[in-house]
């Protein structure tokens, strides 16, 4: 370990789950049904340079923009603290998810049934970089079901990729989601050991 | 343990960022890289030491007064994450504050991670 100078006392721990997805799909939403704060926002500065490949790189002056990004905070004991973190969902971003994610137990990618496209770049960003994910489909009032096995297979999601139903707004809801995410990790990390002891 | 690439090229190119990283001399990085769920505490250094002239860190040392996170030390001062984890990088490093709970990283052994999310599930199962 790391630490430097100082050494955290024994068994305080802090961590964090991601909340990802399009624009407005119901990222702060779930982060306030949940967080015992009120969301804050804290924000990152992107250059177009190291926004890198899309749009934005076509400019011919640099430039700096500021990406928002929401966070809550969840006690879970009185040595544990969890952070829920929703970050934009756009390729652009990308470089700032590389710092976002290390450490994260897993991540909810909330997906809107009306704009399954939106979802495709955190599919891939969070496969590439092997953290466990579940997809979250936020059903919005008045909004066309789809079922769980349609979503997976419009994302070409592995079978084992958990695809549950969330109402955003609702504390339980948003909790469970939270749940599963980290059931999922848990069985990734165990099956892990299993695999590793094979060898 | 997942085989995570340790991507350490520089987050943010400092080209374009005058202002906010003249606060960092230009530096987007720290010798103590603190992820931003880190939770920091004021050492007794830190909570002596006169920060007048300095405001911008006396803010910080002041918001790990409780201790608190880098993302809330972050809205707290309303500077970027990426100043304020180097600005706090360099505050680790001179002994004026501290991390005060661990922290998985890439480097975390399985177990510690296996341990970490167990306590995590039965912490959200509880709450
Ligand atoms: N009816 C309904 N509205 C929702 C639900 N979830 C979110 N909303 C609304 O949808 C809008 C967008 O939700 P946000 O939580 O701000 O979405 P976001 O993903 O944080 O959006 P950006 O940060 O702008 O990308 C808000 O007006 C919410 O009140 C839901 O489950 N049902
Ligand atoms: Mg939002």
């Amino acid at each position: 370990m790391d630490f430097g100078p100082s050494s955290p006392p024994s068994g305080a721990a802090s961590t964090k789950i991601v909340v990802a997805g399009g624009f407005g799909v119901g990222k702060t939403t779930l982060v306030g049904a949940v967080s015992e704060i009120v969301p804050l926002r804290t924000e990152a500065l992107v250059t177009n340079e190291s926004a890198g490949v899309d749009n934005l790189s076509n400019t011919p002056m640099k430039s700096t923009t500021t990406v928002a990004m929401d966070f809550g905070r969840i006690t879970l004991a009185d040595d544990l603290v969890l952070y829920l973190f929703g970050t934009p969902g756009q390729k652009r971003f990308w470089f700032m998810w590389d710092d976002i994610i290390k450490g994260a137990i897993g991540a909810v990618i909330i997906v809107d049934t009306q704009r399954l496209d939106e979802a495709f770049a955190a599919v891939d960003y969070f496969e590439a970089k092997q953290l466990p994910f579940i997809v979250a489909i936020n059903e919005f009032d008045g909004a066309q079901r789809f079922p769980a096995e349609d979503v997976r297979e419009a994302l070409a999601l592995p079978v084992d990729t958990p695809v549950i139903a969330i109402d955003a707004r609702d504390r339980n809801s948003a909790k469970a989601a939270l749940i599963r995410v980290t059931e999922y990790a848990l069985e990734r990390v165990t099956s892990q050991s299993t695999s590793a002891a094979r060898y | 343990m997942a085989p995570h690439h340790h991507d350490e090229d520089e987050l943010v190119p400092t080209a374009g960022i005058v202002r906010p990283y003249a606060l960092t001399s230009g530096r987007t990085r720290s010798s103590v890289d603190l992820p931003v769920e880190a939770i920091i505490e004021q050492t007794d250094s830190g909570r002596e030491r006169d920060w007048n002239g300095q405001s911008q860190l006396g803010t910080i040392v002041a918001a790990c007064a409780s201790r608190t996170s880098v993302a809330e030390i972050s809205a707290a001062a309303k500077l970027p994450l990426g100043v304020v984890r180097v600005l706090l990088g360099d505050l680790v490093e001179q002994g004026h504050v501290r991390i005060a709970a661990t922290t998985l990283t890439d480097a975390s052994s399985r177990d510690v991670r296996q341990d970490l999310i167990e306590r995590t599930l039965r912490g959200l199962r509880a709450i």
